[in-house]
């Protein structure tokens, strides 16, 4: 199975993981500062920040992408209970 | 009753009441619209108000059209209706700005858009997902602009410039600033609860605690952003503030800005300097999690770049602990489990920081047992829940530690002060270390 190195930087460890992990299926359990309200995408709370390897995480879903866009999110933002990671490295933290 | 006839409370010096429910006229072609409920006793439960409040709504006349500002909650619906009509006519209204979506300012909006399907509703990016869920199925019939700081709508002689000043206190929430006459609609923020039919600042009774009492359960755990929306609205002209609580401040609207800045700013001026700063709580039934709490100090205070305090919680007021907490970097709770559960006194220190803002602060637990041990587990929990990083897993001991326990205790401190120093060292785990 395909793996990605997950490192959340504000608890500065890094996670090895099956590729098709959400975030939220980690974060919560290091101890991580990325927190959550709704976990099903519409509230915004779990805005996290992507520092490295956006490319290595899913595209964003349409619903994704507005509550992104309502919660002015950055560029390198995405919501952490949505988003999985694919692949290679990724560094987040809360945005 | 056409505009020109309201009875206008504008002249200052003049305590004049004005009937229950009728709109009384703040500035050229700036009506008051909304409601007042004297006999409200208690606000979002957890809230209390000792004379009721006021849901502030405003109509503002320009050239081409009148802008409503804000409503009202929904029992309140029929006064806020006729104090509009008595105003403008619904064919009339050309924008709807919600400042806020709390259903205590927006109760009459499915009303009012029934009369008036034609305005154009201006929304914060955030608003537009509570007004979604507000408008439900009947969202897409609507006009609804999503306005950000800079936006200006136009009224033709007069203009509304917004301001988006997010978690003041939800995430939803903005100011509008009439440009024309420097007046600025705040909704909750510089509001308060305080109902008083005189309505302005210099007629009413005194407020001045119902405007810090509102601050510090409405506003203190947003301090943060509260800056921003102050610094946002700062260098303003302003003449007059008119919130969506409590009385319209046309004396002195700069005071009440100043004085909020006074509120989001240290109480003392801290000595710590450069330093972190660790508070550690403790209780203790038998003296087990006291020595592992002086343990954790020990560690941690070998660190230079920490400044670290240790509390007993046995004998300490609540209250005071949770400002000291609202500045403090990291925070470490020591409890024994009892009857399978933290103890009560630091759950209520914990439910006290629902006034404060605590995210991104470091969390850490830990405790003596004598059979269970569940309580770090739960206060860690409810650090998580306070938006806090707990970085660290708690630290479990069993009856009394020993010295080789208390060695792992001093470690655990040097590891807290570590990782708020950012010299924690880089980890790395598998993914089947978590389950």
């Amino acid at each position: 199975m395909a793996h990605a190195k997950l490192t959340f930087d504000d608890v500065a460890l890094t996670v090895n993981v099956p590729s098709g992990t959400r975030i939220i299926e980690i974060s919560e359990k290091i101890g991580s500062g990325i927190t959550y309200g709704c976990r099903e995408g519409e509230c915004g709370t779990c805005l996290t920040r992507v520092v490295e390897g956006q490319e290595n995480l899913s595209e964003p879903s349409v619903l994704e992408q507005r509550v992104l866009k309502e919660n002015l999110a950055g560029q390198n933002d995405r919501l952490a209970c949505q988003c999985q990671v694919l692949g290679g490295d990724i560094r987040v933290r809360p945005a | 009753m056409p505009a020109h006839e309201l009875r206008s409370n504008a002249a200052r010096g003049t305590a004049r009441v004005p009937a229950v429910g009728a709109p009384v006229a703040v500035a050229d072609r700036v009506s008051w619209i909304g409601a007042f409920d004297p006999h409200l006793r208690s606000f979002d439960i957890i809230l209390r108000t000792a004379n009721g409040t006021t849901y502030n709504a405003y109509a503002v006349r320009g050239s081409d059209g009148v802008a409503i500002v804000d409503t009202v909650k929904q029992e309140f619906t029929e006064t806020f209706l006729r104090n509009l009509e008595s105003v403008a006519s619904y064919d009339e209204i050309t924008t709807l700005v919600l400042n806020h979506l709390e259903p205590d300012h927006t109760g009459a909006v499915p009303e009012l858009l029934r009369r008036a399907p034609h305005l154009n509703i201006c929304v914060s990016p955030r608003g537009v997902q509570v007004l979604r869920a507000l408008l439900k199925d009947r969202f897409e019939d609507y006009s609804v602009t999503v306005v950000r700081t800079g936006d200006t709508v136009s009224l033709g002689d007069r203009t509304l410039r917004f301001l988006t000043t997010p978690y003041v206190h939800w995430p939803d929430t903005q100011c509008t600033y009439l440009e024309e006459q420097d007046l600025l609609f705040t909704c909750d923020l510089l509001g308060c609860h305080f109902c008083d039919e005189r309505l302005f600042n210099d007629q009413v009774g005194d407020f001045r605690f119902s405007f810090e009492y509102y601050f510090d359960h409405i506003m203190r755990p947003f301090k943060g952003y509260v800056v921003e929306a102050l610094d946002l609205i700062e260098p303003l002209e302003i003449e007059m503030i008119a919130p969506g609580h409590g009385p319209i401040l046309r004396a002195h609207p700069r005071e009440y800005i100043a004085h909020y800045r006074r509120l989001v700013t240290s109480r003392l001026a801290s000595e710590v300097g450069g330093q972190k700063t660790l508070l550690i709580f403790y209780l203790s039934a038998y003296g087990a999690t006291s020595q592992m709490a002086s343990a954790v100090y020990e560690g941690a205070a070998e660190n230079a770049g920490v400044r670290v305090s240790l509390f007993d919680l046995q004998v300490g007021e609540v209250t005071p602990f949770v400002d000291l907490i609202e500045e403090a970097d990291g925070l470490a709770f020591g409890t024994p489990t009892i009857n399978g559960d933290a103890v009560k006194t630091v759950w209520d220190l914990l439910a006290g920081l629902v006034d404060i803002d605590t995210k991104g602060k470091l969390g850490a637990a830990f405790g003596s047992y004598g059979w269970t041990g569940e309580a770090v587990a739960m206060v860690e929990a409810r650090l998580q829940g306070l938006k806090m990083r707990v970085p660290e897993k708690g630290l479990k001991i069993k009856l009394h530690p020993t010295e080789e326990e208390l060695d792992a205790c001093r470690d655990f401190g040097r590891r807290l002060a570590a990782q708020l120093t950012g010299q924690a060292g880089p980890r790395e785990i598998d993914f089947a270390d978590l389950q």
